[in-house]
């Protein structure tokens, strides 16, 4: 029997694939953050659908910490190559490297991502920027609008913000402005892996259950890798474990886990108690406004 | 049992009603707030000395609000039960920022309107109970909050709703019911409460998880605006895809099925469906709101901005529009203003005619106006530059809506619905349209 009725997943896909086609036709120069990570797999995945056949009106970027996972870029590089889409990498360790931003005491680099990116979409002349941000990731995020204004300098002026009304996206914008584009706002982290299973995406292998040595740090499992070294005190023990997000390995934790295969992280997610940046982001724990304010400033 | 629908809902209420409290509970008592935000809450709750844990440090999420203790901004939030999806658009409360609530009322399903017990119906009401009317939400739940304030007094609650019943069937509202809650202990928010026994209805959840949706496609007339032509060039890796011509959208209303006669507006051309595309294959038929690529026979100059539309009840095709707006701009609107009209896939130059009246809510009437300022809702004539294919908004959300944009800053200055929505409704649910229908 037919029904006529979208079940939950399936509406959010056709409203994700609505807001791409709407920015493809309306921006000159659109570009789609790419990481690796699966909310940008899932975007990326949804721009695929939604110009098929045709290929992907456009390119990909990628803002490298330079800390991240090897496997995540070797998948970020297999999945470009598949689908034939340009990839554009904004390299923050050359910012580091020739002083035009500086080491952060902590060592992590999210933070610092903000100033390449700012540059990445200058110099190619972006006017629209898709990222994979959800509203229900953090509570700055939650008044994030689908698209959503930046001026000339990438601030965010989340007191300033445009009426969304309807499905009636509205991109219009002044020189040196762009537009910050959120097809996956209306998901959650229950609804991008449920797409995931449906859709059988394939996702880079740290997503699930896998040996690792690690060490606790602040409730956290982090890696130990070249930018991430136990302090004294901090043991160091090979788990079981899995990723929750990808990002910079210095302050990305792990979760302990032996879910390998999608129907077994499901289960997990929806038994979690934990958001998924509460278990596993060290620099959103820096403070109650720490997103917006990063946020204010141009980052993702 | 559940449907597993999305539901979108969206609340409003006055400031202090206790809507951020109210969110709050129906996030903590569906289990939808996790471990480490709950300790973030405790936490901030303790630090202000409070006792308990201030549910609405849940939902406050700039740090203007919560430096202010206010909300300023449409929140969105998100939770299941086995039975349904939820997305909450939690709209502040404050007169200045009335354009929040018709933002969060243009695409909502249900519209919880949050009245303090003690205060019943006050001035914000009868605003956001008009902003349900016009926008034709499909229904309306009046929450009548606080009633532990009250000592849970059946009488007082009876009386505020047939205050509410009222104002309703004056202002057009489709649907509404009232409900008494308390948000700061959860009476009758997801638990039923036992200090309101005099009370059967169901639980603010319970109504949430069961409410019909009418939702089914087939009751509606086919619409499709095209946002995009997929074409792909030689050279690309589309392989067998040289010669390929698609229309892409969303389906706005209604059904499309293969071999169906369609007409393309504005031009008025007939052809015929030759194919549904997704990335997913071929499809028989599409309905709303469906993403999917349309292909036809016929080799026609469509492109975006069009309407393909069934051939019969077609739309007015149009460039003097007569129209509802939601004026939602610091400047003030007068005749004479140019601006840009975006509606659909289709976006025009404007220019506004006349100014006929502004709504007053107390008593509800059109009065006379020459301008409209911030939060007000008035009739106005537009002259378009090009046609539009528009239907009334009170029988098309999807079709009937359009916005106001400013050329110069690109600011959204009104939210528009083309002819009288809440004129309509009020026709449609008053005793004579009934007896004459
Ligand atoms: N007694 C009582 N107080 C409530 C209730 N709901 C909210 N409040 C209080 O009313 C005040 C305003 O609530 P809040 O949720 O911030 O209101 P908002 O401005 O509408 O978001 C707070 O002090 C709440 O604790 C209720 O059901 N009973």
């Amino acid at each position: 029997m037919t029904t006529y009725v979208l079940d939950g997943v399936e509406a959010l896909e056709s409203e994700g694939i609505h807001v791409l086609r709407e920015v493809a036709a309306e921006f000159e120069r659109p570009v789609l953050l790419f990481s690796g990570g699966k909310d940008s797999v899932v975007m990326l995945h949804l721009a695929r659908k939604a110009f098929w056949p045709a290929p992907v009106p456009f390119p990909v970027l990628h803002v490298d910490t330079g800390h991240t996972f090897p496997e995540v870029l070797a998948y970020r590089d297999a999945t470009v190559e598949r689908l034939g889409v340009r990839l554009l990498v904004a390299d923050v360790g050359s910012y580091v490297a020739d002083g035009r931003l500086r080491e952060r005491a902590d060592g992590t680099r999210n933070p610092l991502q903000t100033v390449p990116l700012l540059d990445a979409i200058a110099e190619h002349r972006f006017d629209a920027v898709f990222g994979g941000g959800r509203r229900d990731e953090e509570k700055a995020r939650a008044k994030e609008r689908i698209l959503s204004l930046r001026d000339e300098f990438g601030q965010w002026d989340p007191r300033n913000q445009r009426p969304e009304l309807w499905s009636l996206y509205n991109g219009r914008h002044r020189p040196g402005e762009h537009v910050r584009v959120f097809p996956l706002s209306n998901w959650t982290e229950l609804d991008v892996w449920r797409y995931v299973r449906q859709e059988r995406i394939e996702l880079p292998p740290i997503y699930f259950a896998h040996r690792r040595r690690v060490f606790l740090r602040d409730g956290m499992w982090l890696a130990e890798g070249p930018w991430s070294r136990p302090r004294p005190g901090e043991e160091v023990a090979e788990c079981t474990v899995r990723y929750r997000t990808v990002g910079d390995m210095s302050c990305t934790g792990a979760v302990l886990s032996e879910a390998v295969s999608v129907d077994e992280v499901l289960a997990e997610v929806a038994a979690s108690r934990l958001t998924e940046r509460g278990a596993t982001r060290a620099d959103d724990r820096l403070s109650e406004a720490a997103m917006e304010d990063r946020k204010r400033e141009g980052y993702f | 049992m559940g449907d597993g629908t999305l539901l979108r809902l969206a609340t409003a209420g006055s400031v202090d009603d206790g809507k951020s409290t109210l969110v709050g509970r129906l996030l903590h008592d569906t289990r939808s707030v996790l471990a480490d935000q709950l300790e973030a809450v405790e936490r901030v709750s303790r630090d202000r000395g409070l006792d308990r844990a201030d549910l609405a440090l849940l939902t406050d999420g700039l740090r203007a609000e919560r430096e202010q203790g206010i909300t300023i901004d449409v929140a969105y939030r998100y939770f299941a039960t086995a039975r349904r999806t939820f997305v909450l658009a939690d709209c502040p409360g404050h007169v200045q920022y009335t354009r929040n609530t018709v933002t969060g009322a243009s695409t909502a399903d249900v519209v919880v309107v949050l009245v303090d017990a003690r205060n019943g119906v006050v001035e914000q009401t009868r605003r956001h109970l008009a902003v349900a009317a016009l926008l034709r939400v499909p229904h309306v739940v009046l929450a009548v909050n606080k009633i532990d304030l009250v000592g849970f007094d059946q009488a007082w609650v009876t009386a505020i709703a047939k205050e509410v019943a009222g104002l309703a069937e004056e202002l057009g509202v489709l649907d509404v019911r009232t409900l008494p809650v308390s948000a700061l202990d959860g009476d009758n928010v997801v638990t039923r409460s036992e200090r309101t026994p005099w009370y059967d209805g169901p639980t603010l959840l319970e109504y949430l998880e069961t409410v019909p949706l009418d939702v089914d496609p087939r009751h509606e007339t086919f619409r499709f605006p095209v946002q995009y032509v997929l074409r792909p060039q030689s050279g690309d890796r589309s392989g067998g895809h040289r010669d390929y011509r698609a229309y892409a959208g969303q389906v706005a209303t209604g059904v499309v099925r293969v071999g169906d006669e369609v007409v393309v507006l504005p031009s008025g051309r007939r052809t015929t469906v030759a194919g549904l595309d997704t990335a997913d294959g071929p499809l028989d038929q599409a309905f709303a709101p469906q993403s999917v690529a349309v292909r036809l026979t016929d080799d026609l100059d469509v492109s975006r901005g069009d309407l393909l539309a069934h051939p019969e009840g077609t739309p007015a095709v149009t460039q003097d529009l007569e129209a509802t707006v939601c004026w939602l701009a610091e400047r003030e609107l007068r005749p004479g203003a140019r601006l840009l009209l975006k509606h659909g896939t289709r976006t025009v130059r404007a220019v506004v005619r006349e100014i006929r009246s502004r709504l007053e809510l107390d008593p509800v009437a059109g009065s006379p106006a020459q301008s409209l300022a911030l939060n007000d809702i008035g009739r106005v004539v537009l002259r378009l530059a090009a046609p539009v294919a528009a239907d009334p908004y009170a029988v098309s959300r999807r079709t009937g809506s359009f916005l106001l944009i400013d050329d110069h800053d690109g600011w959204t200055l009104a939210a528009g619905m083309v002819g009288d929505p809440m004129g309509e409704g009020r026709r449609r649910c008053s005793p004579e349209a009934a007896t004459s229908a």
